[in-house]
């Protein structure tokens, strides 16, 4: 990689101090320091440092999403042919949702990325890693057949008012990805909820096999049916639902696909495993007080299944773990997840106006995360405090 | 007496690091230049009563603390005073000394610590310079020979990265300890507490002294930092003053009253990755590090630290070891691009973290260098802290207090309890290469100043 690093020895001076694009080095600095980790050396305290930094955590969450990308981009393809009836080849299917899926994908970088290289440039700090996660969560968490304009427009609003306006990544109070998610909700209704948005060309009508209905599974049990059914009638198992082979948002299907990138996560230390069991544990505790008071057939959904349905996994191993916005304690982790789960399902089944609860319990509890914490440092506090008149 | 409990640290983190030094003991030649380095004293602000050309003998006071001034800071060799250097501001960053090979020495009072009073002790060890090697908690400065302080603490043991092994370097200083922990005894109306390794029990010179309270330590560094120490025998609390002083000055106490003279001879575990032979090279205190490099070294930029890679302070090739170090790592500087090295895989990279490979070969020493590893960023991931920080505080909360400057919050998280080393594992492993050693040592400076 010499002649790599020649050349960037060579324009380096241009951008700094006194040189012609020295108001464009962050922007030279975030490319540099992508290609090469610096050669910066400790100035003061510890003169070792650990390999880790902040853009291995961030390619460590990235290539956790993989599979979930993965799987996302052929069930675009396969919920679509489904529903015009054809029986596409596997590399057909899977052109298919590549085509739908990746705009959105360069849509969402560009957008995110330009906005946070000119915020780090005109405050003269370094490009931070943060949307290098978000850009690819934002699409992940949308209906396939979502308007490009729209990602654009929440995206820029994700990063602008859910991210700099508090300092950029490490200050955000919310997660940015669900902020996108929810100003696109709130913003667009039309074009991120209903039973059309879901299966990519429904809206368009173009082919579609008679009376095919593209409600998503919690769609349906919303209204109460018994039996959740795809578009040709044919009843989904559970096997579906684990598996992924449902209509929803790209990423939110595959239970299977979340878990690998789980695992991966709690591997590597990079996602807290406290915070997705206790997400876990408050979902199911929340979903069996519904079926032992159940007055009627969403009350009754056995409380397990919700696990699976709707963007309660991903949301769990994905939104739930941003260490930014979750709660930082230890034990304001556990508190903090299991609150998660037991409002997203809360949400989900009692209230009429939201089919998925998941996003607006992580953005409350996200609002409610530092709370959480004085209460744990507070006893900390209390105990030192204790300590003294022990002494006394 | 011993309280036969073992305090088991779990949390913590061993480095380990290529150049351990042997356990030999080996000669070289001494240096001609000696400095004392005023900024080894924490907050003291020095008044130099000596000028280049004067002769000084060991025990001939230096300069003394503006604040303080009966604390006096005396020459460590006979000798010409050759330079007074200056930096920035015209802070006094050395006095240095050209010897004259004689190490002649000042008399002090020689006599059996039992038989003196408080008074007596005090201003002994005042006089022949060697007051400074008690330091307290909270702010670890210079102790202030005024103040009753609740215990003394000694820590017998380093569980830094190639640390020098103090079992080896006490053994055959029985004595001269016993008469050292007799002096600080009439100190304190406290306990003088003495932490010990567990794995490295069987040391005569500790087991057999009376006089102190013996603990028994097992586990990851920090478990031989004083203050973890404290922490779990006897916490600090708003209010309390401590004292701490090294092994190897107890012994150095001990000598003053067995001789009346001060032995300034030091010994510096010479070590790292970059030092052919790596061993305990016999010195003196603020010796010039020169003698101990010759063919020494191996070829490339280097890094000269006095004291070990977490919390010591760079020196130059020519440099002096500090007045508190008694070791000398050299590592290579890590001023190298390295392409695409934080998406690689990293076979041969340290790291804490799982996301490299270097927790399944827990055994392997490694070579490593000064290369920051990323870019300075603002705290992001949590709960990293925690994991190499076995005291009941919280980590990322005091941190922010410091950087709020809010004085009552850092009271309350225990900034009284902790010490720029203890978070010294916390700032080696942090992802966001955080400054925290640095935002420590503000918060104690502002809480000093608070409290003054």
């Amino acid at each position: 990689m010499k002649f790599l690093r020649d050349f960037l020895d060579r324009i380096k001076p241009a951008f700094q101090k006194g040189g012609r694009y020295d108001r464009f080095h962050s922007t030279f600095e975030a490319f540099e320091s992508l290609l090469f980790v610096p050669n910066k050396v400790t100035t003061s305290g510890s003169h070792i440092r650990d390999a880790m930094d902040m853009k291995r955590t961030m390619i460590i969450v990235v290539l956790a999403l993989i599979p979930s990308l993965l799987f996302g981009i052929w069930n675009t393809g396969y919920q679509h042919f489904l529903s015009i009836g054809v029986d596409a080849t596997f590399w057909k299917t899977v052109w298919f949702g590549f085509l739908k899926i990746f705009p959105l994908i360069v849509v969402s970088y560009v957008t995110g990325l330009s906005i946070e290289f000119f915020f780090a440039q005109i405050r003269g700090h370094e490009v931070n890693e943060g949307f290098l996660v978000t850009g690819l969560l934002i699409p992940l968490v949308l209906p396939v057949d979502v308007p490009l304009w729209t990602v654009i427009i929440s995206t820029a609003f994700a990063v602008i008012i859910g991210k700099e306006v508090f300092g950029g990544t490490g200050m955000n109070i919310m997660n940015p990805a669900l902020v996108a998610r929810a100003f696109l909700f709130f913003a667009y209704p039309s074009q991120m909820s209903g039973d059309k948005v879901w299966i990519a060309g429904l809206n368009e009508g173009q082919g579609i096999v008679d009376g095919f209905s593209g409600s998503t599974i919690l769609g349906q049990a919303a209204l109460n049916s018994k039996e959740f059914v795809n578009g040709i009638g044919h009843t989904y198992g559970v096997w579906d639902m684990i598996f992924g082979t449902i209509p929803g948002s790209i990423g939110e299907t595959s239970v299977i696909a979340i878990f690998i990138g789980a695992i991966f996560l709690i591997y590597t230390g990079v996602g807290s495993w406290k915070i997705i069991t206790s997400v876990f544990a408050g979902g199911l505790f929340m979903g069996l007080l519904l079926n032992i008071f159940a007055v009627n057939e969403y009350m009754r959904l056995p409380f397990w299944e919700h696990m699976i349905l709707g963007g309660f996994a991903f949301g769990a191993v994905f939104m739930a773990t941003d260490p930014v916005t979750a709660a930082q304690t230890s034990r304001g982790k556990w508190i903090y997840g299991f609150l998660i789960g037991f409002l997203a399902i809360l949400i989900r089944v009692l209230n009429p106006a939201y089919p998925e609860g998941v996003m607006l319990a992580i953005l409350l509890m996200n609002v409610f995360a530092p709370l959480i914490d004085h209460y744990v440092v507070e006893s900390n506090i209390k105990r030192r405090l204790r300590r003294v008149k022990v002494n006394s | 007496m011993s309280s036969s409990e073992i305090i088991r640290i779990r949390r913590g983190l061993n480095i380990k690091l290529q150049g351990r030094a042997d356990r030999n003991f080996i000669q070289v030649e001494r240096p001609f230049l000696y400095a004392l380095k005023p900024p080894d004293f924490t907050g003291v602000l020095p008044k130099i009563i000596v000028k280049p050309g004067d002769l000084v003998k060991i025990g001939t006071p230096l300069f003394y603390d503006k604040n303080h001034p009966e604390i006096k800071f005396t020459a460590p060799v006979s000798g010409k005073i050759a330079e007074i250097t200056r930096g920035e501001r015209r802070r006094v960053l050395a006095i240095v000394i050209e010897s004259d090979g004689r190490d002649d020495c000042l008399q002090f009072t020689k006599a059996d610590p039992s038989a003196l009073s408080r008074e007596e002790i005090l201003s002994n060890i005042i006089e022949s310079g060697m007051w400074p090697v008690i330091r307290q908690r909270p702010y670890s400065v210079i102790a202030d020979p005024g103040d009753n302080p609740k215990s003394i603490f000694i820590s017998g043991f380093d569980t830094s990265p190639l640390a020098p092994e103090y079992d080896f370097l006490v053994r055959d200083f029985q004595n001269e300890f016993q008469k050292g922990i007799d002096a600080l005894r009439k100190l304190t109306t406290g306990k003088i507490h003495l932490s010990l390794n567990e794995k490295t029990r069987s040391v005569e010179t500790y087991l057999n002294v009376t006089g102190t309270e013996i603990h028994f330590f097992e586990g990851p560094h920090p478990a031989g930092n004083v203050g973890i120490q404290i922490h779990h025998i006897d916490p600090i609390n708003k209010g309390d003053i401590v004292w701490f002083v090294g092994p190897l000055d107890v012994i150095r106490i001990g000598k003053l009253f067995l001789t009346g003279y001060i032995d300034n001879s030091n010994i510096v575990a010479v070590a790292g990755s970059e030092i052919n032979r790596p061993g305990y090279y016999k010195s003196f205190r603020g010796a010039s590090i020169s003698p101990l490099l010759k063919n020494n070294l191996k070829e490339g930029e280097n890094r000269f630290i006095s004291g070990n890679v977490l919390t010591g302070s760079k020196i130059e090739k020519d440099g002096y070891i500090g007045f508190y170090d008694n070791q000398l790592t050299v590592i290579p500087e890590g001023k190298y691009y390295d392409f695409l090295g934080w998406a690689m895989p990293g076979l041969k990279k340290y790291s804490v973290s799982r996301s490299f490979f270097s927790w399944l070969n827990p055994l392997k020493e490694y070579r490593l260098d000064t290369n920051l590893k990323g870019g300075r960023r603002s705290f992001v991931l949590t709960g990293e802290y925690e994991k190499v920080l076995p005291m009941d505080i919280h980590p990322l909360y005091l941190i922010k207090a410091i950087l709020a400057e809010d004085i009552d919050k850092m009271e309350q998280l225990g900034i009284y309890e902790v010490d720029e080393e203890d978070f010294a594992l916390c700032e080696f492993i942090c992802s966001s290469k955080t400054d925290v050693q640095a935002i420590i040592r503000k918060g104690l400076d502002l809480m000093k100043k608070e409290m003054e």
